[in-house]
């Protein structure tokens, strides 16, 4: 699909994304700085400026292995999972550097996450949405209130209302990825995080996860990873495009821009190269 | 003969000698299942058995109760003090496995199951019995314990490594604490696994002799009392198995077919909560 994709005319962005990259619009939500990745000795990141806008859908695209779900996973402080691996440099939000906060239950709160395979927990769709906010101490009553409001906001209340008690994974895949979200807006993060969130799913559910960012960016700033050219081109306000420096393999921030400018006058080459598919 | 007539000949040779194996390793299996419940029925038919205990030889109606009751309470005790330990051990050992202390659980776990029975039954005989003088089912449930632990850990640290890492990453993505993530995320998603480790590890405790000789010791008189010294089904088979009393001879067997019948329950079971837990695992 992807394959196909790349050459053919890119489609044109809503103009209410277009609207949303008007100067001044906005401000920085979170502000990276220098950011320098390593995993071990291997270096994946060199030297990332970025600003993501508040309130905005930024894309990150750029072909397998450019450090894509790497710079995300910085956002949210993910890599620490990972042993050995270190970041340098500054990522400001909310007046404190992430890379060296400490308090990541907070963070995580704040700055929640997508992934691709919507992992849900073994437990009904009421409590998925629930869980962690039960875990947090909130009392029953505002727990049923918040799995409803969250379902609403994902889109999804309609389709599960009559069944909340039924397993989350008896969903269809597009249903469960809808579902990961409402559990994500759960915990009423800022930010959302979302990592190649509809690259396991068909068309239609596609463009229903897009409708949903569409609407979401409203009230929460977006970073999302796309392999899909297409998909950055339609959702986001804008986007990033990176690239592995073929000499020592770390992934480079080639161009960031709002996303109409990136798509129609990219001012890099490599940047041109990719985008009309001439480019790995 | 054509290439395809010797290929099918040889497939055949093949399953022929593949059957043969197998049955070859049933029969051992169903000679002691045959040998035992031959032996062991006619006493499980007798109600005395269950509820009366030991007596004189000559006189009727004796019973192991004294010896179902033992096991029950030292297995017990035993279960609620390495079955949690143990549980907790085996999250770690997956959610902290780099860290020192995952590496000597490991290793302690490893060692322990490699340990004969009857040098942990004799370690617990120095540490319990033998500065009181005084042989007790505590020792025995200490030693039980001693036993099923490493169990407990391996099988825990099996069924937890089967819960994908998305699980774990969504739970941490929410702002979980990673303790919070490992026992209330994690654990009860290999909940099956874990307990059929339990299991498992409880058929193994009840059916063990050795770790009992020095510590439960044995007693022909009822008692739950865990400070006082008890008998165990296990026990009953040691003692009276090899006496020429026909009576003695028959409770032995019957004693001997418990232990088997609970062991293939045990197994069972295992088998249908290991099963969940692939399906389960699978879904996630
Ligand atoms: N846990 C890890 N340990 C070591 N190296 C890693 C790890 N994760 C990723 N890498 C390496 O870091 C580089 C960037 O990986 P990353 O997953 O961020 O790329 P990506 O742009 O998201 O790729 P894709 O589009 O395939 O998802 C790759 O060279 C990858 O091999
Ligand atoms: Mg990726």
């Amino acid at each position: 699909m992807q394959e196909k994709e790349r050459g053919s005319t890119l489609a044109a962005p809503t103009a209410s994304a277009q609207l949303r990259t008007l100067p001044g619009g906005t401000e920085t939500r979170i502000s990276i700085e220098g950011v320098d990745f390593y995993y071990g000795r291997f270096q994946a990141l060199n030297d990332i400026d970025l600003k993501i806008q508040d309130k905005r859908i930024t894309a990150l695209i750029g072909p397998s292995g450019c450090g894509k779900s790497t710079l995300l996973r910085i956002l949210n402080r993910m890599y620490d999972l990972v042993p050995g691996s270190r970041a340098e440099g500054r990522v400001m939000f909310e007046g404190e550097n992430i890379l060296t906060a400490r308090n990541l239950l907070e963070l995580r709160q704040n700055i929640g996450m997508v992934f691709q395979k919507p992992s849900l927990f073994p437990m009904s769709i009421r409590d998925n949405v629930g869980f962690a906010l039960r875990l947090h101490g909130w009392k029953k009553s505002r727990v049923a209130e918040a799995v409803e409001r969250s379902l609403k906001d994902a889109n999804l209340w309609e389709e599960v209302k009559d069944r909340l008690d039924a397993p989350g994974v008896s969903l269809s895949g597009g249903q469960q990825q809808r579902l990961s979200i409402a559990r994500c807006l759960a915990v009423q993060p800022k930010v959302i995080l979302m990592d190649e969130p509809a690259s396991a799913l068909d068309p239609i559910s596609t463009l229903k996860i897009e409708d949903l960012m569409a609407r979401l960016v409203n009230d929460y700033t977006i970073v999302i990873v796309t392999h899909n050219m297409q998909q950055a081109s339609r959702v986001a306000d804008y986007t990033a495009f990176m690239l592995m420096n073929p000499e020592n393999r770390a992934g480079e921030l080639v161009e960031f821009a709002p996303t109409v400018e990136l798509f129609q006058r990219p001012r890099d080459r490599r940047t041109e190269d990719y985008i009309t598919g001439r480019f790995g | 003969m054509s290439r395809n007539n010797r290929r099918l000949l040889a497939d055949g040779i093949a399953r022929a000698i593949v059957y043969a194996m197998a049955l070859l390793a049933l029969v051992p299996l169903s000679l002691v299942l045959l040998y035992t419940v031959a032996n062991g029925l006619p006493a499980l038919t007798h109600l005395d058995f269950f509820i009366h205990v030991e007596r004189p030889v000559g006189i009727p109606g004796a019973g192991v109760a004294h010896a179902i009751v033992g096991t029950a309470v030292m297995v017990g005790l035993a279960s609620l003090m390495s079955i949690p330990v143990g549980i907790i051990g085996g999250v770690n050992l997956v959610e902290y496995g780099r860290a020192r202390v995952a590496s000597w659980i490991r290793l302690a776990a490893d060692v322990l199951v490699g340990t004969p029975s009857i040098a942990i039954g004799l370690f617990v005989y120095a540490l319990l019995v033998a500065p009181f003088k005084h042989f007790s089912g505590f020792a025995g449930s200490v030693a039980l314990a001693v036993l099923m632990l490493p169990v407990v850990i391996r099988a825990t640290e099996a069924a937890v490594a089967l819960v994908p890492g998305g699980l774990r990453e969504a739970g941490l993505a929410l702002g979980l604490a990673r303790w919070r993530v490992a026992l209330q995320l994690v654990l009860p998603a290999a909940a099956p696994g874990v307990l059929t480790g339990a299991m498992l590890a409880v058929a193994r405790a009840a059916g063990e002799t050795a770790p009992l000789l020095f510590t439960g010791f044995g007693n022909r008189f009822f008692t739950t009392n865990p400070a006082q010294p008890m008998s165990a089904l296990p026990l009953i088979v040691y003692h009276d198995a090899l006496t020429p009393y026909p009576s003695l001879v028959e409770q032995a067997w019957g004693a001997a077919l418990m232990l088997i019948l609970l062991t293939l329950v045990v197994n069972l079971a295992s088998r249908y909560a290991l099963r969940r837990q692939i399906a389960l695992a699978g879904k996630l």
